[in-house]
């Protein structure tokens, strides 16, 4: 028996992990994104004849969705679908594929992964009204007991119209179920979230720990990277601040909720003090100028006035 | 506050400061500082109250700084014609350029100035 090269086995591969959706009323168009758990595809609702997006079980998994994969992603639709804000995108539908694989169907975004969205230069206000949104869909997630515990720029899209979601709530964890929703899936000791935005409480494999402040941690890391996009000079002292309690490794010493970490950072957009960092007098007096620019300017004016009046007399 | 109020205090407050920068121009006017800065206070609360309630009808700052610097510039204007009137020099420069300094400060600040909606509606 001849052996298969690489390449026919990734192509084989990729045949059969093509989903069969022959048994619904959807068309799969193209794939449009990949994970670990599973990928997402771009598909026509015939019934409605419109576009969304499927999110569907990667291969290997047992047929039916047993395994925890499909776990998982039966357990996020359950979760958006429970949860409707404009920053977290809204479930159509959900099922199991003739393949064995469950799926669910959200509406399809057309925007642009928030790190790719970066690339290109931003004022800082755009990418301070964005982390507003972030925190306002997060927020409104743990009013409902749901922790993300994966937030990072990669699970943030910026829809076409400036638009702002919160994407990939696979590995969230429901703190108190109003829902019905399956049981944790995550095994103590599990080391789950993404290196750089996640809390050290997950990196310590202590997910059960994981409270709201553990995406309070992983927004003031997302906060950072919007504070020093490329090229941009050094943070200000205010901000870095901000940024510093809500990434503080001990949970107590970060920002209690998304909500105050968010007025905070308003706080610093609108040139006013932040609870995080306390201004010397010069740093104090720089800001009030800096904020009354004109103010100041024209008093200038009219002192300048005096002294010329005065010295030509 | 209301506009009109802000602009009658900031005003008047300006006017007081205004009044007293005599002391420093014009030495020699100092028997009659007190009389100068009751002038100037009061000059300071008319112009303040008009560019107050013109920021209340009006909501652009390119207009509010026009304004004012024609509301401080012509009631300067009406202080120099009563001096003349009386008998005095006629400083107009002197007075009427601070004048319209004045109402180019007090129009801006009107304008920034937050009302809230409460008193935004009692006064239409």
């Amino acid at each position: 028996m001849m052996p298969l090269s690489d390449a026919a086995v990734a192509s084989l591969r990729a045949l059969a992990d093509w989903p069969d959706a022959t048994d619904t009323k959807y068309d799969i168009l193209e794939r449009i994104g990949r994970g670990g758990m599973g990928s997402v595809y771009l598909a026509r609702d015939r019934a409605l004849d419109r576009r969304v997006a499927m999110k569907v079980v990667s291969l290997p998994e047992p047929v039916g969705g047993s395994g925890l994969a499909g776990e998982r992603l039966t357990r996020e639709a359950r979760i958006l679908a429970g949860l409707e804000h404009p920053g977290l995108v809204p479930v159509h539908d959900a099922g199991i594929l003739a393949d064995g694989r469950p799926y669910y169907v959200m509406k399809w975004i057309r925007g642009t992964r928030l790190d790719a969205y970066l690339q290109t230069p931003r004022t800082e206000a755009d990418r301070l009204r964005i982390f507003a949104r972030i925190c306002d869909a997060v927020a409104f997630a743990h009013t409902s007991g749901v922790i993300h515990r994966d937030l990072t720029p990669a699970n943030i899209m910026v829809g076409a119209f400036g638009e702002v979601l919160v994407l990939d709530w696979g590995l969230a964890r429901i703190r108190f179920d109003r829902t019905g929703a399956s049981p944790a899936t995550t095994q103590p000791g599990t080391v789950i979230g993404t290196a750089g935005f996640m809390a050290p409480e997950l990196a310590a494999g202590r997910s059960d720990a994981s409270d709201e402040r553990t995406d309070v941690y992983a927004l003031g890391s997302i906060l950072e990277v919007l504070a020093q996009p490329p090229g941009a000079g050094p943070v200000a002292r205010p901000l870095a601040a901000v940024i510093a309690k809500a990434r503080a490794a001990a949970p107590s010493d970060r920002y209690l909720a998304v909500a105050l970490l968010a007025a905070d950072t308003e706080r610093y957009r609108a040139g006013e003090p932040v609870e995080a960092y306390r201004e010397n007098p010069l740093e104090w007096a720089t800001r009030v100028a800096a904020r009354h620019q004109t103010a100041i300017m024209l008093v200038a004016v009219y002192i300048v006035i005096r002294v010329i009046l005065l010295a030509v007399r | 506050m209301s506009k009109p109020v802000f602009g009658l205090i900031l005003g008047g407050i300006l006017g007081i400061f205004d009044g007293l920068s005599a002391l420093v121009s014009a030495p020699e006017v100092a028997p009659q500082i007190v009389g100068i800065v009751i002038g100037s206070t009061f000059k300071g609360l008319i112009t303040g109250v008009l560019i107050g309630y013109f920021a209340r009808k009006v909501h652009s700052l390119a207009l509010g700084l026009l304004f004012g610097l024609a509301v401080g510039a012509l009631l300067a204007y009406g202080v120099v014609a009563m001096q003349v009137a009386q008998g005095g020099k006629a400083y107009y420069l002197p007075i009427m350029l601070p004048g319209a300094a004045l109402g180019l400060i007090v129009g801006y600040a009107t304008q920034r100035h937050r009302e809230r909606p409460s008193q935004a509606g009692a006064g239409q």
